[in-house]
């Protein structure tokens, strides 16, 4: 192991710019910066995500009313879903980790445009700020789910306007970050890094900037379009006025459909650099990796329709979409396999990060699989807007991006932080966040495959044992959560520094001090070699 | 810029998408609800669009060559068209809201859903478009004054392209918008 070495220039913390204090944070460009404000609100947005779904849980515990009334219970659904989807997991992986080491992976000294780099974390921020403000200002609450379905969104009395606006705003934030990744891909790669010398995080930052850029757009329209609903009565979806509310899910799904996209393919580069990093190996099929990152993000545009099977669509769209969901597996479970032979005959150094990446492996296959079950038209129609599509989203999203999310913050924390954190409340975290997850949402598959349809505030007396365990499980994966993060803001005292590379990576960023330098390196490395060379 | 340009389309694509849907559904009520338009107006703010589109392309070469004077003088022409574009256009719309012809009006429910729909396209998409051409004139102006006081000259003409390539965006969007309503009856 290489120990860090006293170097003539200031780490990126303790780097004294024009401005002290706070500001030197929020009016910083340094792309390390802006990751870390990225990180600190993200998690800010997301203990109140996790908080409201607890809360959520505690009052399914019974039939009846728990704790709160049926309306608080709709805004709480709404809430949550617009914080978890726009502002935790779609921003989480790419403008944290993205942010922080991209550049620094592609041997770059900050991202094209760092200016506009901050410019998206504000408009990130006003963005949920609208969103917040909708909860407590005009008559109540948003209560449409985040999804806003026409007619119903442009009818409630709830708040709409604000968070559409909010979601709107957000919508910019990621198009502005998926832009700058794009153009620093393309052109700030440090010489010698060819296009197949780039490591694999780097290139799901890139399909998934594709991603952003196309796909955000459509949103933003759509969105707009329900503000001109609301204010002036156009008639874009308002089936009185001629519009047609099915349009309306096309286009939102056409977003956000690839949105999901945009959420797990960052996470699967984290995985690939975790497991080939703990294997002390080549990760398996490196072309394989990338072809498969850029065919799901490409297939991903052609099957939004498969969360429309019983709104109504001619048999021959659904026949498409359902055969586009199922090719879209394909490439998934490829990445699977090659995360599994990359282990293969690997020396595997079992830690926190590595463990992370198992849990993924695990919940992702459940995820991965009940949503095929999910793509196929039959059971679909039994399974449709029941308590089973909200567990397979959480296991895909939470689970996926979520595990994901934590292994990496357990993998490059050393080099973020400059200080290694406890070993052994990590793990407990860990174990007690799996296993909570799995009894949280476990149940929610037999439930809805029981009937139980979801965002349902009341319930008959059949489902009241699979919830209760349910709502234990949300008890057991909070308490994991909150020790997680205990342990990770305690060991910012930890007295133990990192090393320059703690886990023995291969990348570019562990060839730096930690924590790195404000231009990241003293002279741009020129690259020879491939990115995960072992040998 | 290219890649933001393009999400740009993409943002009006989307619009496109659901004139299509509805003109599909409802093509009388289109059809009838077009021939109100005025092609007279339509095509003028057409002309005056597409010149100033190549006075700005004028101004960039015009700056390649050194010229300040005349990259000024074509930036003002550019100014001058673009808000000639914005006057003609309020007096369109303020014509159409005389007849009772505006989203949420009464008197327009009256006539029929594909009427309700044209106008509220219609309204929506120029309105919209009406937005990015004041967001153009406010670049062209930030930008003729700082080429006034020198911060922008031939070798960092960078912006001054950007803006161009802006602008010709507003430009397309209309091209695509004007045969849409003024055009097709």
């Amino acid at each position: 192991m290489i120990y860090q070495k006293d170097t003539a220039e200031p780490s990126y913390l303790d780097y004294k710019g024009k401005y002290k204090g706070i500001f030197s944070w929020i009016f910083s460009t340094d792309h390390k910066r802006i990751a870390l404000l990225y990180m600190f609100s993200i998690l800010t947005f997301f203990a109140i995500g996790a908080t409201l779904g607890l809360l959520m849980k505690f009052e399914l515990i019974a039939p009846g009313r728990t704790i709160m009334s049926a309306q608080a219970y709709n805004a709480f659904f709404t809430l949550h879903g617009i914080i978890m989807i726009f502002a935790v997991v779609i921003p989480g992986l790419p403008a944290v980790f993205g942010n922080f080491l991209l550049p620094i992976m592609i041997g770059a000294k900050d991202v094209a445009f760092p200016r506009i780099n901050l410019l998206s974390w504000y408009l990130y921020v006003t963005g949920v700020s609208l969103v917040v403000i909708s909860q407590f200002t005009g008559q109540g609450p948003p209560d449409t789910g985040w999804t806003f379905y026409a007619p119903y969104s442009f009818r409630t009395a709830g708040n709409m306007l604000p968070a559409v606006f909010g979601a709107f705003v957000l919508g910019f934030s990621s198009i502005l970050t998926g832009l700058n990744f794009l153009v620093t891909i393309h052109r700030m790669r440090a010489p010698g890094m060819t296009w197949l010398k780039m490591p694999l995080f780097p290139w799901t930052l890139y399909a998934t900037g594709w991603v952003q850029l196309l796909a955000t757009p459509i949103i933003g329209i759509t969105l707009l379009m329900i503000v001109a609903e609301r204010t002036l009565h156009i008639g874009f979806f308002d089936p009185t006025l001629g519009g047609d509310p099915l349009l309306y899910q096309h286009l939102f799904w056409t977003y956000s459909h690839p949105a999901v996209y945009i959420m797990i393919l960052p996470a699967m580069g984290a995985i690939s650099e975790i497991i080939t990093t703990y294997s002390h190996k080549a990760i398996f099929g490196y072309k394989f990796m990338i072809a498969s990152v850029l065919a799901i993000a490409f297939v991903g545009y052609f099957i939004w329709g498969h969360h429309m099977f019983t709104s109504g669509m001619s048999g021959t769209a659904l026949y498409t979409f359902s055969l586009l969901t199922f090719i879209v597996a394909v490439p998934s479970a490829i990445k699977v396999f090659n995360w599994i032979a990359t282990m293969h005959q690997g020396s595997i150094d079992l830690q926190t990060p590595f463990y992370w990446a198992m849990a993924f492996l695990f919940v992702f296959m459940i995820g991965g699989f009940s949503g095929l079950i999910l793509g196929s038209l039959a059971a679909n129609v039994h399974l449709h807007n029941t308590h089973f599509v909200v567990a397979h989203f959480h296991f895909i999203v939470f689970g996926g991006t979520g595990f994901a999310f934590f292994g990496a913050m357990h993998y490059w924390y050393p080099k973020i932080t400059g200080r290694m954190y406890d070993t052994r409340w990590a793990n407990i975290g860990l174990v007690l966040f799996f296993i909570g997850f799995i009894t949280l949402y476990g149940p929610m598959f037999y439930l809805g495959f029981k009937g139980m349809p979801r965002r349902y505030y009341d319930y008959d007396e059949v489902f009241h044992a699979g919830n209760i365990v349910s709502t234990m499980g949300s008890w057991v994966l909070y308490s994991g959560l909150v020790i997680i993060v205990i342990n990770l803001f305690a060991s910012l005292k930890s007295k133990i520094k990192a090393p320059s590379d703690p886990w023995g990576g291969k990348t570019l960023e562990w060839t730096i001090p930690s924590p790195p330098p404000v231009e990241n390196f003293e002279e741009i490395p020129t690259v020879t070699k491939g990115p995960y060379n072992y040998s | 810029m290219w890649l933001f340009l393009f999400t740009e389309m993409l943002l009006f694509g989307g619009l496109f998408v659901v004139y299509s849907v509805y003109r599909f559904r409802n093509p009388v009520a289109f059809h009838l609800a077009a021939q109100e338009l005025s092609v007279t107006i339509g095509t003028i703010n057409t002309i005056i669009l597409l010149t100033s589109s190549a006075m700005i392309a004028m101004s960039i070469t015009a700056l390649q060559t050194k010229n300040k004077k005349l990259t000024l003088f074509l930036l003002g022409i550019t100014i001058l068209l673009g808000l000639a574009f914005l006057v003609n256009k309020y007096f369109e719309w303020g014509g159409h809201i005389k007849e009772h012809i505006y989203p949420g009006s009464s008197i327009l429910a009256l006539r029929g859903q594909g009427d309700v729909l044209f106008f509220g396209l219609y309204f929506f998409m120029t309105g919209l478009h009406a937005l990015h051409i004041i967001i153009g004139l406010i670049f062209i102006a930030i930008i003729t004054a700082k080429i006034f006081r020198n911060k922008i000259t031939f070798n960092n003409y960078v912006l001054l392209e950007n803006s161009g390539l802006y602008w010709h965006l507003v430009d397309l969007i209309w091209i695509f918008l004007y045969p849409l309503f003024y055009l097709i009856t």
